[in-house]
């Protein structure tokens, strides 16, 4: 991860940025964003809503002046959280709403903000930094129009982004990106479902333990007695199935969950840059192509033009070579770290379950006649 | 038994009572899926076909009677019995909402880990003879071809007591014994107030996948599921004091060729009867209205009627759960599928073997799940179902015993109405009719006081069994449980050692 290394440019140490918590407000949300600086005498603290973040990442898109912008893999913004959805929309935004009081959604916008506060081309936009320090919300500034509104990659789309590369390195990016957008969405939206099964293995759980309940005798002779405390023993086994379950599936959702979603995203992220690179190849070709048939009056003008398009596809080649090396690196430490914290998380659960199930099973033996 | 070639008087041991219509339900249900129980009220006396047969036909042709579908009794012999399904059992629907269990298990759920085996080693007063005794249904293999077909079973009995002849014998046995065994049974003892366990339930459509040859998931689990209910079947009859000796009992585990030709046509002549009867019985049931002078019978019948319905929605929650597992298994092993898929894009070497070892580790943490839906099946779902069937056989005896009261009382009133058409005849001067009048108040006396000590008896009988079934139930529920619990324990343990082992994978990459 770059650090920011001239002074004054970014005010807060990137790896240093936290959304802590979520705060409802009636029906939006409030992320507290924590971070701190990089004199080392303190931090700040400021409160943001989706919309600032939007805000941000609009300030983001529409840095024109930064050379080969459009070759930057734009860090994703998670989509809004609707608090009172129906289940459809809660399930495309999957793993990051669907964790204990927004905690993984927290960790989704903390490790966004992270990633741009990291990258030399996009952490010097005064946006960033007045998102990131100041105590009024900047949402409701007016944003420069966006400049992939120039690109409408809506209907062109199919027919680009088959258009073969002229650059083996790219044309290999582009068929990897291309499988892995899909494997990582697939396993993504598999995992999910396995989560969802085991929340409903939870209330499955707790719907038993009721039922255990009502089979309790109140007579008094010995075997309603025995049999009454044999089923109390049991709902209170089924209780620690049920809180297993609701602990794997948090593990899951927080760690391996958001660590898919992560990757699934970024890969859709390289895959627009990728595109709005090919695109631009196509605009240089077609430039050229004008250029060559030009009569001699227009001859001067479409040079001009092609020449613009040359340069400039030749910086976003330039950028996005150095974004997909550093892409590469970030992926794998991202899906690297996931996938160790979820093993040392259900691991920690595994024990603690295993002895919770060894205890009552002795305590079962133990019922006396 | 000599006795069931004559049509039963009325009221009497008709208690074999055919439920033929049963079969008819079966259609309806597939096999893996809602366990059927009967219903906890009065049967619609319209189920019955009674209607159509006549009561003079002694001994009809089996294919006239049978109502029964289940190819396995039609078509085998032609003297194959008719459906003997435990007498007490009422027209089966499933109660209240039973999730089905959708086969989508893509894997065996066939090898449990656990020995599931029932084995009984309690002492018990039974001429000095300790109680022990382990039998096993093993080995399901399928005998003959298509329609004809049917499924023959091991049966193992290993035990060092002395009304056995050997200390391990092995016969083998179809289905249909084992329910011909349980008719027999019943018809012997449920009216003296036994409680016998009832047999596994038939299922024409499972059975008939197996016939047709279908080697496929959905009839392994079938056979499965029928194996291990014969076997626990076997173990709660012996475990029975008094159904231990019974000969047909011993017969049926010991010798290697089961009569089967003479005893279903004698019972099939007197089944049709008692079918009749039963109709008349269900009738009759609604309308009696027994002077219920022990208020332990009162207390005990909406204890059991308490009973049947929590164990009910028990297994109903329990069987919500073996779904939701099964699904859990299915969508694990989709996922590593994926993640695997994953790994093979990937081309950071160390980060694909690491979503590699991840896809196999989910496959292990699959076959888990399916180990433990097999235990919450076969341990916890099962009992349940077995013990809502048995509390069937209980709430039956209860009605046996208001039937024989309710004969006792009829007797009684018979006695009196004769009692005053002698007392006409003492002033009608005609000695033939007054002396066969005074005969049959001699006889009916005779039959009153009998039918006093039917009805102490077969209370006392109920007592005895209802407390030893009331202990039977906790052991029962004990000792499963236990089992139950001790497969989580290995479950979690086999799952600490995956993660363990991933672990140092995850942290390998650069």
């Amino acid at each position: 991860m770059m650090e920011e290394d001239r002074e004054g440019l970014l005010r807060v140490s990137a790896h240093t940025i936290r959304v802590t918590e979520a705060v409802r407000d009636g029906d939006s949300l409030t992320f507290i964003v924590i971070s701190q600086k990089l004199s080392g005498s303190g931090e700040y603290h400021v409160a943001r809503t989706h919309e600032d973040f939007e805000w941000l990442q609009q300030c983001l898109f529409s840095q024109e002046e930064v050379p080969g912008v459009l070759g930057v893999i734009f860090p994703p913004l998670p989509a809004k959280p609707h608090l009172n959805a129906s289940t459809k929309v809660l399930k495309q935004l999957g793993f990051l709403v669907m964790g204990k009081e927004w905690c993984t959604y927290c960790k989704a916008l903390e490790i966004y903000l992270q990633q741009v506060a990291a990258n030399t081309r996009l952490n010097k936009n005064k946006c960033l930094e007045n998102f990131l320090t100041s105590s009024d919300a900047p949402g409701q500034q007016r944003v420069r129009k966006s400049i992939f509104n120039r690109l409408s990659q809506a209907v062109e789309g199919l027919r680009k982004e088959g258009h073969k590369d002229v650059d083996d390195f790219f044309q290999t990016e582009r068929d990897n990106n291309f499988t892995l957008t899909g494997c990582s969405k697939s396993a993504t939206e598999r995992f999910l479902d396995v989560v969802l099964t085991e929340q409903k293995l939870a209330v499955a759980c707790g719907h038993l333990s009721t039922c255990l309940h009502l089979c309790v005798e109140q007579r008094d002779d010995g075997t309603a007695q025995a049999f009454s405390q044999i089923c109390v023993k049991l709902s209170e086994v089924v209780d620690l199935m049920k809180k297993n379950f609701e602990n794997v599936a948090e593990n899951n959702l927080s760690t391996l969950g958001l660590g898919l979603d992560l990757e699934t995203r970024y890969q859709e992220a390289k895959k627009e840059m990728l595109y709005r690179r090919t695109c631009k190849l196509v605009e240089l070709e077609t430039a050229s192509k004008n250029a060559e048939r030009a009569k001699p009056i227009r001859k001067a003008a479409m040079d001009d033009l092609k020449m613009k398009s040359e340069k400039e596809f030749d910086q976003i080649s330039g950028v996005a070579k150095q974004e997909i090396a550093r892409f590469h690196s970030v992926h794998v430490k991202l899906l690297h770290q996931a996938l160790i914290l979820w093993c040392e998380k259900q691991l920690e659960t595994a024990k603690e379950t295993s002895a919770s199930y060894s205890q009552h099973l002795q305590a079962f033996k133990d019922l006396g006649e | 038994m000599a006795a069931e070639m004559e049509p039963p008087p009325l009221g009497n041991a008709g208690e074999t009572d055919f439920r033929e219509l049963e079969d008819g339900e079966d259609l309806f249900v597939s096999t893996v899926t809602t366990l059927e129980y009967p219903e906890p009220s009065s049967p619609e006396p319209a189920s019955l076909p009674a209607e159509d047969i006549s009561i003079n036909s002694n001994g009809p042709k089996q294919k006239d009677v049978s109502f029964d579908d289940d190819p396995e009794d039609l078509f085998a012999e032609a003297t194959e019995e008719v459906s003997l399904d435990s007498p007490e059992r009422e027209p089966i629907l499933s109660d209240g909402p039973s999730p089905a269990i959708t086969p989508v298990t893509p894997t065996t759920m066939l090898t449990p880990r656990m020995d599931l085996g029932a084995r009984c080693r309690i002492e018990e007063d039974n001429n000095g003879d300790t109680f022990d005794i382990h039998i096993a249904v093993s080995d399901p293999e399928k005998v003959g071809d298509g329609m004809n077909a049917y499924m023959g079973y091991k049966v193992t009995t290993k035990t060092s007591m002395t009304i056995f002849n050997k200390n391990e014998t092995t016969v083998r046995r179809r289905f249909s014994d084992f329910l011909g065994l349980h008719s027999k049974l019943a018809s012997k003892y449920l009216h003296i107030g036994y409680i016998v366990p009832p047999a596994p339930e038939k299922s024409i459509v499972g059975m008939t996948k197996v016939k047709v040859g279908k080697e496929d998931l959905s009839s392994a689990e079938f056979v499965e599921k029928r194996r291990s209910a014969l076997e626990r079947y076997l173990m709660r009859t012996v475990k029975h004091p008094v159904l231990l000796k019974d000969p047909d009992v011993i017969m049926f585990l010991e010798s290697s060729e089961l009569p089967r030709a003479v005893s279903t046509q004698a019972l099939s002549g007197a089944g049709i009867l008692r079918m009749v009867n039963k109709a008349a019985d269900a009738v009759n049931k609604m309308t009696i209205k027994m002077n219920e002078s022990d208020a332990w019978f009162e207390e005990k019948h909406q204890q059991f009627e308490n009973l049947d319905l929590q164990l009910r929605k028990l297994h109903a929650s329990v069987e919500s759960l073996v779904c939701h597992r099964k699904e859990l298994s299915v969508n694990t092993a989709s996922f590593a599928k994926s993640a695997a898929m994953l790994g093979n894009s990937e081309d950071h070497t160390a980060l694909s073997r690491a979503l590699s070892q991840l896809a196999e580790v989910e496959e292990k943490i699959d076959r888990l799940h399916q180990d433990q839906a097999y235990a919450d099946f076969y341990l916890f779902s099962e009992l349940l179902g077995d013990y809502v069937r048995l509390i069937t056989a209980v709430k039956s005896v209860f009605d046996q015993r208001m039937k024989t009261w309710s004969k006792w009382q009829d007797t009684q009133l018979l006695l009196q109405k004769k009692r005053e058409s002698e007392a006409k005849l003492q002033f009608a001067n005609k000695p033939d009719k007054l002396q066969q009048a005074k005969d049959e108040i001699k006889e009916l006396e005779g039959k009153v006081e009998q039918g006093e000590k039917d009805f102490e008896l077969i209370s006392k009988t109920i007592r005895k069994e209802v407390s030893r079934f009331e202990k039977e139930r906790v052991k029962d529920f004990k000792a499963v449980i236990i089992k139950y619990l001790e497969s989580l324990v290995q479950t979690q343990q086999q799952l600490i050692k995956y993660w363990e082992a991933f672990l140092p994978e995850a942290k390998a990459i650069a």
